[in-house]
């Protein structure tokens, strides 16, 4: 006991005044901030452009973009060097056209490659959040400021932006976390020059065994998670103001003039270049077979197929495990509706308590509890869920909800940040006049606040119905074998040898692709009366 | 009897006094007018009664009866907003309908009782109009048909009419007059335009710095004004200092312009308060002054003329075909005291009190 004691001590010791955790802690920082810096940069564009127009295919780009979000780390590396690695299209493309013999592009194992993957992640979350919030706000503030003399630019710097702050805060927030806590991406794209604090993590916890290390590095992660929603909860107080929200309808219109239809047509090549292509070339690599494997007897032949589908139906090896897609998109469909339910159950009283009382201690406390699931690496997560949930009173290992559950507290934070700008917009007023025509608080719940932010409800939906499509660390813990979702599908498949295997994982990571943009165009097209037009 | 009843009202926001002690009282079917200026704590006053705010001292009552433990949504009471608050996700239909449907009323008889309201304030065949796209004379009889609707013991306004140009808001203060009595509906009314409020109300309270200044009928206030800020804040300007000092029959006051005997209650530092519409060019009146007249406007039914006396520039109204002389010249007027001259106690009670 006594020296295990000793060993704690003398590892945290080690790792506080080592420059090795500085290290570590100083690349996990500027990674991150540069990441946010440039997803900002292309979100906020496109964020402006979904909100005040409407354009045809709108919807299917606005559902295409969220789809990075839910795709497992492996795949998206696999997309991105599929389109971008040396033997990706692009290269193929320019080696062919340029005579070269070399790959011209250098892309994996560059800082570059983590930043555009960050980016491609973690776009919609700037283009929903700030997207969904600037498409209610009064267009005609800005035309007053222009009224007064201020240009285009000076309208967006000194009105529009400070108004559409409290979302850029909470979308910022939020990707930042991503990108400081990012595992997947570091580890297989960076390659291993490059760690942040959860690749140390997990080093630490399955190479080396260092788990006192690993307990340190976890603190030191949380922490910073943790400081950084305590100072975001301060910052947003300063920034919120009640606005006249107007339905959406009023504020967007078509494309008019040549100037516009130019931008616009820039925001959305920008956008498909970055986050469909890779998602195309994944897709495609689906279809596609390329030469045969060594020690492969059969005759293959190299082109278009549809091989990798048709195997995935097939049980060839026998296994107990095994599930066949159309279950798989069933599990996964089944818990990412609980997810939606669980998550809007608890996140709007959440959210609602937290702005109806900004100065209590209530949002103090509440709303960096709620970001703590994010700051925790998703490993941990499903550990944690092992041991809370495995003895009574709270014996739920083997119930059907739990993972649902897990996915909900994963899913949180995004339901509530997706909700709360638009909770703390309603004017006072609105509220005490259902209240002196007579409507008690739950009433005024029901037909004020909840129609005037249905939109945002909706938003908040899609992000838990895409966390719990996409979600994995978590998932494949605590998942029972024979119910595999689709993630977990994927990487049992990436986890086995062969061409075959490879291809049948990008074959299931398309038809993820797929079930997660039909959700996010079903979801996108509920309307509950005029009421999801607000 | 009353229906509304406050006692000692004080309330305190981040040490910026709003109320400072405020009774007042409501009869039934009665208008009563908040008048006052901007910062005066007419918003508190209405914000505690509808139970939006708590006091920090004193009572409201209904019916005598203490609503410190009645929350808003049950205290009957209807709150016209100043910026009419109508809910942006509803259409004028389903606003109006908003608080019969809280009291679960069934929908024929909703249907019905909407249809009257929107027919009260003439806005029949608008109940699908999105609130969004209303005039600002017409959000603002939706705002009061919905405040209408559920039969309120009592409606409040807050400067309903505030937003409207001058002509429009005219026109709606005497209709809402005609509506409010048609229905016999208690009332209390807040503003800063005196006029709105003489029209409207039964009753008059003026309020000054979180104080009640004067209680009583347009007429009474009008015609005798409490103290120096009902006086300025009422537009009467023609205001002089004096001091006031016993005699063997009466009071003398000494002026700029003279010394008056008139009666007096209060002796030492006082304002004469001077009728501009009661001075006389016919040399009827008791007491005579002369000046120069130096400035001449007309104003529709009077010609406004401003004369020095002594240096002291007082504003005369006459009727515009009466012999007035041309700029620059000596007039001679007379006026009666007794209705022509107040004297106010100089000391304002309420602190800051000035609205200028």
């Amino acid at each position: 006991m006594g020296r295990s004691q000793n060993g704690i001590l003398s590892h945290i010791l080690e790792a506080v005044t080592s420059t090795y955790l500085l290290k570590i802690l100083w690349f996990t920082i500027w990674q991150a901030v540069l990441s946010t810096f440039f997803t900002l940069l292309i979100g906020l564009p496109g964020a402006f452009l979904f909100a005040r127009y409407q354009f045809p295919g709108k919807a299917l780009l606005q559902a295409l973009s969220s789809v990075p979000f839910v795709m497992p780390t492996l795949v998206v590396a696999t997309a991105f060097d599929a389109l971008l690695g040396p033997r990706g299209w692009i290269n193929l493309i320019l080696m062919s056209s340029l005579k070269l013999t070399a790959p011209p592009i250098e892309f994996t194992h560059t800082i570059g490659a983590i930043l555009v993957a960050h980016v491609f992640y973690n776009t919609t979350i700037v283009l929903r959040l700030v997207g969904d919030f600037w498409s209610h706000l009064d267009p005609r503030l800005g035309q007053a400021a222009q009224t007064l003399g201020a240009n285009r630019r000076q309208a967006l710097r000194f009105i529009t932006l400070p108004l559409l702050m409290p979302a850029v805060l909470s979308a910022a927030l939020l990707v930042f976390i991503f990108d400081f806590t990012s595992f997947g991406v570091i580890l297989v794209l960076g390659g291993p020059r490059f760690a942040t604090l959860e690749v140390e993590i997990y080093y630490q916890t399955v190479s080396l065994f260092n788990l006192p290390l690993a307990a340190i590095l976890s603190l030191v992660q949380l922490g910073c998670t943790l400081a950084l929603t305590v100072t975001y909860t301060r910052l947003v107080e300063h920034v919120s103001r009640p606005l006249s929200l107007r339905p959406r309808s009023f504020n967007q219109h078509k494309l008019r003039t040549w100037r516009e239809r130019l931008s616009a047509l820039i925001i959305v090549s920008v956008l498909v270049s970055l986050l469909v292509t890779p998602l195309l070339a994944l897709s495609m690599r689906s279809f596609t077979r390329l030469d045969p494997e060594r020690g492969e007897l059969q005759t293959i032949h190299p082109g278009l197929t549809l091989d990798f589908y048709k195997e995935l139906s097939i049980n060839r090896r026998q296994s107990l495990f095994f599930a066949p897609p159309s279950t798989a998109i069933a599990i996964s469909l089944g818990y990412a509706m609980a997810t939606v339910i669980l998550s809007l159950l608890l996140g709007l009283p959440a959210a609602l308590a937290q702005t109806r009382s900004t100065n209590s201690p209530v949002s103090r406390v509440l709303d960096p509890l709620f970001m703590l699931p994010l700051g925790s690496s998703a490993v941990t997560l499903g550990l944690g869920f092992i041991l809370a949930f495995d003895a009574p009173p709270l014996n739920l290992r083997a119930s059907p909800w739990l993972i649902p559950l897990a996915h909900t507290l994963v899913a949180l934070p995004f339901v509530i940040r997706s909700l709360a700008p638009s909770f703390r917009s309603i004017k006072p007023r609105l509220r005490q006049a259902a209240q002196t025509l007579g409507a008690n608080p739950f009433q005024v719940f029901l037909k004020i606040d909840l129609p005037l932010v249905a939109r945002a409800v909706i938003v908040a939906g899609t992000f838990a119905f895409t966390i719990s499509l996409g979600e994995f660390g978590a998932t494949v813990l605590i998942a029972r074998p024979e119910y595999p979702t689709i993630p977990v599908a994927i990487y049992r498949l990436i986890g086995q040898p062969g061409a075959m295997n490879y291809g049948q994982a990008l074959a299931l990571s398309t038809i993820l692709m797929v079930v997660c943009a039909a959700g996010m165009l079903a979801i996108e097209r509920m309307r509950i009366a005029n009421i999801g037009e607000f | 009897m009353n229906s509304l009843s406050l006692s000692n009202l004080y309330k305190t926001f981040n040490q910026t006094v709003a109320l400072n002690g405020v009774s007042l009282e409501v009869g039934s079917g009665e208008t009563l007018a908040v008048l006052g200026p901007s910062g005066c704590g007419k918003s508190t006053l209405l914000n505690i009664i509808a139970g939006l705010e708590q006091p920090d001292a004193g009572k409201v009552l209904w019916e005598g009866k203490s609503l410190a433990k009645t929350p808003p949504h049950r205290r009957g009471f209807g709150l016209m907003f100043q910026d009419y608050a109508l809910f942006p996700h509803r259409n004028v239909f389903e606003n109006v309908a908003f608080g019969l449907q809280m009291q679960r009323v069934p929908s024929l008889v909703t249907q019905e009782r909407v249809n009257e309201m929107l027919a009260l304030v003439n806005l029949t065949g608008f109940e699908k109009r999105d609130v969004n796209t209303l005039s600002g004379g017409e959000a603002q009889r939706v705002a009061l048909a919905r405040s209408l609707a559920p039969q309120p013991r009592l409606l409040m306004l807050d400067e309903p009419l505030g937003a409207l140009d001058r002509d429009l808001r005219d026109r709606l203060a005497a209709e809402l007059r005609i509506i409010l009595k048609k229905i016999h509906q208690t009332a209390l009314y807040v503003t800063h335009d005196q006029e709105e409020a003489f029209t409207l109300a039964d009753r008059v309270i003026i309020m000054n710095a979180g104080r009640v200044e004067q209680t009583g009928t347009p007429q009474e206030i009008y015609s005798k004004p409490g103290s120096l800020f009902v006086a300025r804040f009422l537009g009467l300007n023609n205001l002089l200092t004096g001091t006031a000092r016993p005699t063997d029959h009466g009071t003398s006051i000494q002026t700029a312009i003279g010394t008056f005997s008139l009666p007096s209650t209060h002796f030492g530092e006082v304002t004469l308060l001077i009728r501009p519409e009661r001075a006389r060019l016919d040399g009827s009146g008791a007491l005579f002054l002369s000046g120069i007249l130096r400035e001449r406007s007309f104003r529709g039914p009077v010609c406004r003329v401003g004369i020095d006396i002594n240096q002291v520039r007082l504003s005369f109204d006459f009727n515009p075909n009466a012999p007035i002389p041309a700029e620059g010249s000596l007039i001679d007027i007379s006026l009666n005291p007794e209705e022509a001259i107040q004297v106010i106690e100089t000391a304002e009670r309420g602190g800051s009190g000035s609205d200028e």
